[in-house]
């Protein structure tokens, strides 16, 4: 049940933790992004271990963690794509570009609802999800590959070129 | 007195000047002029998120001039004119200033109440027939006061968890919810116990306990008392009955010396629910789990509904003329001396003071109560699990209760005590006392509610009513004065304490005439100082302080700091 | 702004007047510390460390710098508001949560020029009082956390920030703090309870107003990335001189970012009030696409009120009265605001006559509903309400008394929140239902009218 965390990553979460002498509470997000980044998603582990370490209750991780779609409580694909969906990416076809996504990578969306945001290609390396406004909207559509930022993204098949190993 | 005077200011309600504290919440000082703010998430004794936004209403200030305007002039009483916000305000929240108005009627006022009243049923399931908070949900309340009637809500609902196992004492249904945040708040601040929050967002939001976490403490119900709709209900009362079928009695507890101030809801003198009445001097508006779910022995199958007489080692039913003459001709065959009385700090002040008399007739040589302890919870719960151990102390003349008990046992033990009157207790499983040892009196006489060890040993058994089906008061561990009524009939032969011990008095010789409850509490007033000049209606629903203690009840300790740091109203 | 080159293709337009983008896109320019003092880096900082704190907070004052976030408050009145008697620690923090539809002007500072931004918020630090800031910055910018970070780190290591900086006495310690994914984080109160590790449901004001009890109940300032960007340059060319670019009361520069149906979208930094929307659409944007027309513009993020081509703004009063085309309208606060919308965030949504006012309506109203905290009932339930109305609307099972339902339910989310974006989530449905009404009316079924919508029938819309 408990969570592995290796040992530079903690001693990285203990570092980042002294950003906010005022209150350990603080720190939840960037103990949260660690974790995620390091284990892919937020697992139940992932949030008592974050609790434990903040001395929080653990709902209280919880609440934050279920708050904001940045954190994942499902496993992502090994390149997880966020399209951005509002309205001036939308203007410039990145419901399209989401459409041509999911074919190229077999993802079905069908399936995808507000709490289950994220489909998953059958073979597990991509997963996509829509994103609200990533802010650049001068230059959509726009889209993220894990930590890559990508603009004018007109073609899937070039896009997804840069990430198929 | 004049200090606060200055701090006064001038606030028009509804058209009205009133005069209210600089820094009461709008909402008080309405409520306080006779005006009801309809509000959900407030809560005096919580903090204020402001997030129902139910309590919106009208404000103004005067008016700011421009720079270089004449400013304006004041009327004959000194008021200036009012220039209204365009936008409206929450009550809750924010506080009166100089020359403030409110307006709780008009126009923007109303249209802000039908429209929060629509939001709120949007997605909600509307499934009033079933719901227990029916009659008492504020929903249902507010709709009818402030609701359109109609709905213009054509989609789909959000689909929510429902009946959800959050405790072993509570359920919740999700889709009830309204986000009010008063049960997550009354974890975090009062219990301290913070399992429950909010996951997700939007309307998806939903309220959670932590998952393989319960909401188990021992303060839980009350958030299904402080839910102002159907989404936390308790597993006691769940389905038992509508609300609207149950009578109030305004009583209190009995379960410690604390006394929190309760309502029993009961139909056909059986008790359904209980729970907590505001006082804000001795249980705020909770009350502990273990005490409100504390009631329904008195349904019991082994309730004592007769008087038994012992003949040949087995009792017998006896009826009260025959119970009342034989406890007088055994009694009369003792001496005074070999007589012990031990009654109980359960018994009301009343009941104490005819058992006081009855040991005075009897020359009874002992006089005690039996001390009833456990762990101060440090909340509401007091280590004193006697209700009444004050007043046992004034009225019997004890220094500390329970302390000649040891002496009672040795001078049955010794022989020199033949006759034991056991007034509302068990002295078996409470006191100490064996069955061996009871078998050396000549004359055992009890009184209890139930079935119990020390009757099975009495001689004559008599069946004393319980805290629920009596009247009387009683003096709580901080020295208030306060009432306990009757809520329901005691069952069967079942007389109340009071009623019992008179009847002693009588048979074994001496008629006092005393009629009823407040007859006592006359002689009270007569005949122990604290009482002098009381009367029985001055008591109220609310009691009054009568000794002076040092005790303290460490939640309304803690409430006091909040209150003071202005965190919340009280 | 003579010997700087930039990069090619990116080149400012020569309406435009760069100060906070000055370095954006510039060639041989990196984010390195040493580049940032090869150009007069941190001079303003050390000469700030000189001065007595109220003159930097009343030049700003002077300036009449409004913030750059979206309401456009005036920047040194709301430094003005810690109380005077404060002996609580105050604490800055730096809303870089750029999160505005429409809007994209921060992300270039952070990416390109973070050290501007950590001059202008030690100034600012240092005139509030301020010993330990904050930059919230948006989870979507990752690399620009790393990049931020990692420019503190090089300030720190040259004394520019830390213990006792420059032997002043001063101690600042600057930190990044990543956002999750959430729009509300950019509400200032809202971000303040994120940055203590909690939901971000905005705060009631009163009693929370952040300049009296913020971050921890304490004193706290929030200013936009580019609004503490120009403190820097406020102090650097005097606060009489920055007033003199602009326009009055609308005093500065700022940067429009625009978006949607032009031939060159991207961002712009003008003198508030010196160019029209016509210039911005039609010169620097190089106009509409070929053979289009304009239908509509949001001038100021996907909150602002929507502005219909064709229709004719009375703005001004008195002598300054004046009637006012789309195109003429001048992007500047007072102006816009006038013409019934807002300056806001800057980002300016160009709308050509290709698109579906429902369609656009219905896209906004499912980033508010996404968007929406859930704290406070209206705009809980209304979000998501109005997003499943336009959902029917685009999808032609919508009857025309939903349009009237629709107003009504933005109607009565809009002033009756805790935060501003009750506002924000209303004003689209609102304003394009005041300007498009037949438009959208004309995508309605009259023969839907009180039909029960559920499933079945979406599915059955749907064709599926």
């Amino acid at each position: 049940m408990s969570l592995a965390v290796p040992t530079a990553l903690e001693k990285e979460i203990d570092d980042r933790i002294t950003h906010y002498p005022v209150s350990k509470r603080s720190a939840v997000l960037p103990v949260l992004h660690l974790l995620q980044h390091q284990f892919g998603h937020i697992t139940e582990e992932a949030i008592e271990w974050t609790a434990a370490k903040l001395e929080l209750e653990p709902i209280k991780v919880l609440e934050v963690v279920t708050f904001y779609p940045g954190f994942r409580q499902e496993a992502p694909g090994k390149y997880h794509i966020r399209v951005c969906r509002t309205l001036s990416c939308a203007m410039a076809g990145s419901y399209e570009l989401m459409d041509s996504l999911c074919e190229k990578t077999g993802i079905d969306r069908s399936g995808v609802t507000h709490h289950h945001p994220i489909a998953v290609s059958p073979d597990g390396k991509y997963s996509i999800e829509f994103a609200e406004c990533l802010a650049s909207c001068g230059f959509g559509p726009v889209c993220m590959v894990n930590d890559d930022f990508h603009e004018k993204v007109s073609d899937a098949d070039s896009l997804l070129s840069q990430y198929s190993k | 007195m004049s200090e606060a005077k200055t701090d006064l200011v001038d606030v028009q309600i509804d058209g009205v000047w009133h005069r209210f504290p600089k820094g009461t919440r709008m909402i008080e000082a309405c409520r306080q002029a006779g005006v009801e703010v309809p509000h959900y998430c407030y809560h005096p004794k919580l903090t204020s998120p402001g997030n129902c936004r139910m309590c919106l209403v009208e404000m103004g200030l005067p008016p700011r001039p421009a720079p270089g305007a004449e400013a304006p002039e004041p009327d004959e009483d000194g008021h200036l004119p009012i220039s209204w916000m365009p936008r409206p305000v929450i009550a809750c929240a924010n506080t009166v200033g100089p020359n403030m108005g409110i307006r709780t009627t008009g126009p923007l006022t109303e249209e802000c109440r039908k429209g929060v009243m629509e939001f709120l049923l949007a997605n909600h399931p509307l499934d009033c027939p079933i719901c227990d908070q029916a009659g008492e949900c504020s929903l249902q309340e507010f709709s009818v006061e402030h609701g359109k009637g109609e709905s213009r809500f054509r989609e789909q609902k959000v689909k929510k968890p429902k009946n959800v196992d959050v405790g072993p004492r509570i359920r919740l249904d999700d889709e009830r919810c309204i986000m009010c945040s008063r049960c997550i708040r009354f974890t975090d601040e009062i219990a301290d116990d913070p399992v429950l929050g909010f996951t997700d967002r939007g309307s998806h939001t939903v309220l959670t306990v932590y998952p393989g976490r319960e909401l188990a403490n021992n303060y839980s119900l009350n958030t299904v008392d402080i839910c102002p709709v159907g989404a936390l209900t308790s597993n006691d009362f769940r389905f038992q009955m509508r609300v609207w079928f149950m009578r109030e009695t305004h009583t209190i507890d009995t379960n410690c010396a604390t006394g929190c101030n309760i309502t029993v809801f009961s139909r056909q003198n059986k008790i359904y629910r209980i729970t907590p009445r505001q006082n804000n001097e001795v249980n705020s508006d909770w009350m502990p789990d273990s005490h409100r779910l504390n009631y329904h022995w008195i349904e019991s199958e082994a309730r004592l509904t007769d008087p038994l007489v012992k003949e040949g080692g087995h009792h017998r039913i006896a009826d009260w003329s025959e119970a009342l003459a034989t406890a007088a001709d055994r009694l009369s065959s003792l001496k005074g001396g070999e007589i012990a009385v031990i009654a109980s700090a359960r018994m009301t002040n009343e009941e104490l003071l005819l058992v006081k008399r009855l040991a005075k007739q009897l020359k009874a040589g002992h006089l005690d109560t039996v001390a009833r302890t456990g762990e101060a919870d440090g909340y509401l719960i007091s280590s004193d699990r006697n209700p009444n151990t004050n007043g046992a102390k004034l009225i019997l003349g004890l220094e500390n209760p329970g302390s000649g008990i040891a002496a009672i046992q040795r001078g049955i033990e010794e022989g020199r005590i033949k006759g034991l009157l056991v007034l509302q207790e068990n002295i078996v499983d409470e006191a100490g006392f064996s069955p061996e040892l009871l078998g050396k009196l000549d004359f055992l006489l009890s009184t209890y509610p139930i079935a119990n060890a020390t009757a099975d040993a009495s001689h004559l058994v008599l069946p004393g009513a319980c805290w629920a089906e009596k009247s009387g008061t009683m003096i709580n561990a901080t020295g208030r004065l306060q009432r306990l009524n009757k809520a329901v009939d005691a069952p069967g032969q079942t007389f109340e304490p009071w009623e019992i011990v008179r009847d002693l008095i009588q048979a074994t010789g001496g008629g006092n005439g005393v009629h009823a409850v407040t007859d006592i509490f006359k002689q009270l007033t007569a005949e122990v100082e604290a009482f002098a000049g009381l009367t029985w209606g001055q008591i109220g629903d609310l009691g009054l302080p009568l000794l002076e203690t040092d005790v303290t009840i460490p939640l309304l300790e803690r409430e006091k700091q909040r209150i003071a740091s202005g965190l919340i109203v009280g | 702004m003579s010997g700087i080159s930039y990069k090619s293709g990116r080149e400012p337009h020569p309406k435009e007047h760069r100060v906070v983008f000055r370095n954006v896109d510039r060639e041989g320019w990196d984010t390195s510390l040493a580049t940032y003092l090869g150009e007069g880096g941190y001079e303003q900082w050390k000469k700030a460390l000189q001065l007595p704190r109220q003159e930097i907070i009343d030049a700003v004052k002077q300036s009449g710098l409004r913030g750059r976030g979206g309401a456009g408050f005036p920047c040194g009145v709301k430094w003005g508001f810690i109380p005077p008697t404060n002996t609580k620690p105050v604490y800055l923090i730096c809303n870089a949560d750029e999160s505005e539809p429409g809007t994209f002007k921060d992300r270039y500072i952070l990416h390109q020029d973070p050290h501007q931004l950590l001059e202008g918020m030690a100034i600012s630090c240092f005139a509030v009082g301020a010993n330990l800031a904050y930059i919230y910055i948006r989870e979507e910018f990752p690399e620009a956390a790393v990049i931020v970070e990692k420019a503190i780190a090089e300030a720190h290591e040259k004394g520019l920030l830390g213990k006792n900086i420059l032997g002043s006495g001063f101690d600042l310690d600057i930190f990044v703090h990543r956002g999750a994914g959430a729009y509300i984080c950019g509400e200032e109160t809202g971000l303040i309870e994120s940055l203590e590790g909690k939901r971000p449901y905005p705060r009631i004001k009163p009693p929370y107003f952040p300049a009296a009890m913020g971050l921890y109940l304490c004193p706290t300032i929030v200013n936009n990335v580019e609004t503490l960007c120009h403190v820097k340059h406020i102090l650097e060319i005097g606060a009489e001189a920055w007033a003199k670019t602009g326009t009055p009361n609308n005093t500065g520069t700022r940067i429009l970012c625009v978006s949607g149906d032009v031939q060159k979208p991207g961002y712009f930094e003008v003198e508030v009030g010196k160019v029209t929307l016509g210039e911005v659409i039609n010169e620097m944007c190089g106009g509409l696409k070929p053979g289009r027309s304009l239908k509509a513009v949001i001038p100021g993020g996907s909150s602002a009120k929507v502005l219909r081509a064709g229709d004719v703004y009375s703005v001004g009063r008195g002598d300054d009265a004046r009637e006012l085309t789309l195109w003429d309208i001048p992007m500047d606060f007072d102006t816009l605001a006038a013409c019934g919308s807002m300056a806001g965030s800057g980002g300016v949504i160009v709308i050509d006559d290709s698109r579906p006012i429902s369609w656009v309506l219905n896209n906004i109203n499912g980033f508010y509903a996404h968007e929406s905290c859930g704290q406070c009932t209206p705009c809980r339930e209304g979000t998501l309400w109005m997003k499943k109305i336009t959902d029917r609307l685009v999808a032609g099972q919508a009857s025309p008394s939903d349009i009237d339902t629709l107003y009504g339910v933005a109607k009565n989310i809009d002033g009756r929140t805790i935060c501003a974006f009750g506002e924000a989530c209303a004003w689209p449905t609102e304003s394009f239902i005041e300007k498009f009404r037949d438009e959208l009316t004309s995508d309605t079924r009259p023969e839907l009218e009180g039909a029960i919508v559920n499933s079945e029938t979406l599915t059955a819309a749907a064709g599926l």
